[in-house]
């Protein structure tokens, strides 16, 4: 395929640029370029045609199956991107006059009461671009609480060795030490190894609830007193929310901080088709140090300062908001129960062909080990995942998480059919057969797919980042 | 597996050899580079730092994960294998030649596993 630079013939024009509707302005002369940019130049049937493709090259949501654990890739439903696309929302300016935007300022509060019911938390700001960029957003609220105390004694933050990799390295870009804390056998926390971690110096601990294993921690309530009685907070990873929404809140849990991620939990679309949006709720006494309110204004005295112009992903926000109004109440708490019981039939009917990591009933995802199958057949997690895409099938997170071998995990959503879920439990179960019978074949998948395997190690070892333009 | 019977092991699969001048190097086992696969980038501490036993002084990334690298030995860093950093496949390839780090020991190392104490270790882990 072809890049679009190399499409590029000199002259060539489109119209879809609307004129400017506001004034030129010269810029000062040692702003500008010296030379042009070296934008492509296309009509715009290329344009089209070349977006065309990429898309057939792609696999989202609109393609197929999308089972990619820790991810929550469900549908995205058409109204939202309408709402969102209404002339009063998609032309909104942050900076204009706020009684001229009342109908966005509205779209802020009103979403920001509903996450605040969903999560148990007293306020939100919606400037996170996305998860990660909410952790450490939540990270330096954190900070900016001890800090005002005068308490500067409390440098780590405590990580249990199954968490999602941004949390370790939000809590180091945050200028935390990390302390690893290993998970018990059952995959959830181990008590004594968190009371002998805590102590004066715990900024906080990080957690999902449901963890990366898919499993709902019992001793929640007993992990958040551990932690307070030690001085510290509790952060919550909204990751998994989506097994829970509508049925118990991290607030409840003892959580004082969590971040939320809209394009998974509230069905805004990401993986390519984001943007994201990370918003950060907190307990109202961590108030005072958020970056503003989430309807802008001048931040508070306390305040960390702000991460990101403005607003945060306005558009994102819209869409999540449209997504909660379809729903109500009743039906959030129903796609939790949904995304839950469709991990659970999906494990069912995988159970008797792969290994569980861990054999309980799950939340919204579970995982299984491939190890026992790669030591008798030489197939690893790798291969079968390569063998779904030849399906159709997007591959489910692979080697994650860390403390599981050969790992495949699972997260279905809530918006799959009972059909679409048999279908997959079927190709797995052949694959696995396959495995069996005759290995090379997955060994060389996939061979449907415009690319078949990527080289990852080269791309890793030496990789090529920029074209090489005529 | 491959494990030299001259160095000493530790259960998170790094291995020490003590040089002549009495400080020593730490490496990863062949055992680590087959579990981990290709490795594709090494993050070292600098000459100069201090590492303490039982604390992780580097990390390695291979396609699949990135994991720390644990100090078995509590001292200051003399020198460090950069020659990893632009061919971290020397890990894969030789991964006893392919030390990380030189270690000016502050105290005998204590606790590692010789040769036989470490097969047996990886069997018990299998």
């Amino acid at each position: 395929m072809k890049l679009i630079f190399e499409k590029s013939r000199e002259g060539r024009r489109l119209s879809i640029l609307p004129p400017a509707d506001v004034p030129h302005t010269a810029l000062p002369q040692d702003l500008c370029r010296e030379a042009p940019l070296r934008l492509p130049q296309v009509a715009e049937c290329d344009i089209d045609r070349h977006y065309a493709a990429l898309a057939r090259r792609a696999h989202g949501v609109c393609n197929g199956f999308y089972p990619l654990g820790s991810c929550t890739m469900k549908y995205n439903p058409r109204i939202d991107e309408e709402i969102a696309a209404l002339p009063g929302f998609a032309g909104i300016h942050p900076l204009q006059r706020p009684q001229t935007a009342q109908g966005g300022r509205e779209v802020l509060s009103l979403c920001e009461a509903m996450l605040c019911e969903i999560t148990g938390m007293d306020a939100v700001t919606f400037q996170p671009a996305a998860g990660a960029h909410g952790e450490f957003t939540g990270l330096l609220l954190i900070k900016a609480y001890h800090e005002d105390r005068g308490d500067m004694a409390r440098t780590k933050i405590i990580v249990p060795d199954s968490a999602h990799g941004t949390n370790p390295a939000s809590a180091a870009m945050a200028g935390y030490e990390v302390v690893n804390i290993p998970s018990g056998t059952d995959g959830c926390v181990d008590l004594e190894a968190l009371r002998a971690a805590v102590g004066p110096d715990t900024a906080s601990l990080m957690l999902t609830n449901p963890n990366t294993v898919g499993l709902f921690d019992p001793n929640i309530l007993q992990i958040t007193r551990i932690v307070h009685e030690a001085g510290g907070l509790c952060y919550y990873d909204g990751a998994n929310l989506n097994a829970i929404m509508g049925v118990v809140r991290p607030g409840d849990m003892g959580f004082d901080v969590v971040h939320l991620n809209l394009h998974k939990t509230f069905a805004t679309p990401h993986g390519g088709g984001g943007p994201g949006s990370g918003p950060v709720g907190c307990k109202a006494f961590l108030n005072p140090f958020m970056p503003q309110s989430c309807l802008g204004g001048t931040p508070g005295e306390k305040s960390m300062g702000q991460v990101r112009a403005f607003y945060g992903n306005f558009a994102v926000v819209v869409k999540a908001l449209c997504y909660m109004l379809t729903l109500g109440a009743q039906g959030i708490r129903e796609a939790a129960e949904n995304a839950v019981l469709n991990a659970n039939y999906m494990m069912h009917g995988l159970k008797g062909t792969y290994d569980m990591a861990y054999d309980h009933i799950c939340m919204h995802e579970f995982v299984m080990t491939l190890d026992k199958l790669k030591k008798e057949t030489g197939v690893s997690a790798l291969d079968v995942a390569k063998g779904l895409l030849d399906a159709g099938i997007h591959p489910p997170t692979m080697y994650f998480p860390l403390i599981v071998h050969e790992a495949l995990m699972v997260e279905p959503t809530e918006t799959e059919s009972r059909e679409t879920l048999d279908e997959a439990v079927d190709v797995l179960i052949d694959l696995a057969k396959t495995a069996r019978e005759n290995p090379q074949v997955l060994h060389d998948s996939p061979l449907h797919t415009p690319i078949r395997r990527p080289d990852e190690v080269r791309a890793a070892r030496s990789p090529k980042l920029k074209a090489d333009l005529p | 597996m491959n494990i030299p019977a001259e160095l000493s092991y530790t259960k998170s699969h790094e291995w020490v050899r003590t040089l002549p001048d009495q400080t020593v190097e730490i490496g990863l086992t062949d055992h680590a580079q087959t579990q981990l696969g290709d490795i594709v980038f090494v993050n070292l501490p600098q000459e100069g730092d201090t590492v303490a036993a039982g604390d992780a002084f580097a990390d390695v990334e291979s396609v699949k994960a990135v994991s720390d690298v644990y100090s078995p030995v509590s001292g200051r860093v003399v020198a460090v294998n950069e020659e990893l950093l632009d061919a971290p496949q020397r890990i894969n390839e030789a991964p006893y030649e392919a030390w990380m780090i030189r270690v000016e020991v502050e105290t005998p190392p204590q606790g590692l596993l010789s040769e036989k104490e470490y097969a047996k270790a990886l069997e018990e882990e299998a």
